[in-house]
């Protein structure tokens, strides 16, 4: 047992609370800030991101601090890390046609690379990540097993998150089958559609 | 004109992560879609898409790159039907990585059964 288990298990016979960092990753548009809202709105009352259909609306790391969840009679602090999407190309005229300026456009696209490198950098920080996958769109895009690789490298535990199951097209089966050896769990962030059994998961996740 | 290059795992084997993402990143800033024998492990490839957002600008619009499994396997459908499990974490010179820019590929799709790369109209 190496120092730190040791440490863990100290900590865990005092039952002395640690703050959890709980990372939300995925693609662009996945609906990770909505998740971040939906749990700040949960826990605290107020949302922590700002949404939008446009990509990148997330550009930089929002961290909410001391979100105190409850589930099945447990209680555990978190702080919040809403994550820039990641993502292997950017091109502000995608941004055109959602009718931007095309200096607001260059902007949007310029801080976006930086928040795809800051959300990289960021994985140094987190104790436990949701990867937050659109459950309409193909699983098998290289982001997603990078992302998980990366986390599954550095033995960080991971929920991941089939979000918009409330749409048609969502499809869960195939982002269990594309990541078998994770727990997938189907929710709305939007519309809160099982956000209880979200909590569930996310307590056995952390451990 | 798509132009296409072969890279060899012995041509990386030997270098560190960042002179591998170095010469990936300069083939394809230089318009060419790059077929790399073997796979880059998930920190170089990370370590690839944060070189390749610094790169970004007027011209270089990024990448698109897909990996796909064991190239010793006859199967390696199954192998993906079965989860992307043993792609995670591995690394080395079985499989093939295609990585080229976004400017010429639009997409490259990954199912189960097929993969798909999807070039632009280049004017």
């Amino acid at each position: 047992m190496g120092f730190f288990d040791y440490l863990k298990s100290i900590l865990k016979i005092f039952q002395i609370k640690k703050t959890v960092r709980l990372g939300l990753y995925g693609p662009v548009n996945a609906g990770k800030s909505s998740l971040a809202n939906k749990i700040s709105l949960d826990w605290l009352g107020e949302e922590m991101s700002e949404v939008s259909k446009i990509p990148h609306e997330t550009r930089e790391i929002r961290v909410k601090e001391k979100v105190k969840i409850r589930s099945n009679g447990k209680e555990l602090d978190f702080n919040l890390i809403d994550t820039p999407g990641i993502a292997t190309k950017v091109d502000y005229e995608d941004f055109l046609r959602y009718n931007l300026s095309k200096s607001d456009a260059k902007k949007r696209a310029k801080e976006a690379t930086q928040g795809v490198i800051e959300a990289i950098r960021w994985l140094e920080n987190v104790d436990c990540v949701l990867v937050v996958l659109d459950a309409t769109e193909n699983p098998y895009d290289q982001v997603n097993v990078t992302i998980i690789g990366n986390l599954a490298a550095r033995n960080i535990p991971v929920l991941i998150v089939a979000n918009k199951v409330d749409l048609k097209s969502a499809n869960i089966k195939r982002i269990e089958s594309a990541f078998p050896q994770y727990n997938v769990v189907g929710i709305s962030a939007l519309k809160g559609t099982n956000i209880e059994n979200f909590y569930k998961e996310l307590f056995k996740t952390v451990r | 004109m798509l132009r296409l290059q072969f890279i060899p795992y012995s041509e990386i084997e030997d270098l560190t992560s960042e002179n591998k993402v170095t010469k990936v990143l300069k083939i394809a800033k230089n318009n060419r879609i790059i077929l790399l024998e073997g796979r880059l492990s998930p920190a170089e490839e990370t370590l690839l898409i944060e070189r390749t957002m610094s790169n970004i600008d007027r011209r270089f619009k990024g990448i698109e790159i897909c990996s796909i499994g064991d190239s010793k396997s006859h199967d390696f459908v199954k192998k993906i039907k079965r989860g992307l499990a043993q792609l995670l974490l591995g690394v080395g010179s079985s499989g093939l990585t295609i990585i080229g820019p976004a400017s010429i590929i639009k997409e490259i799709k990954r199912d189960p059964d097929k993969i798909e790369l999807l070039t632009k109209n280049i004017k």
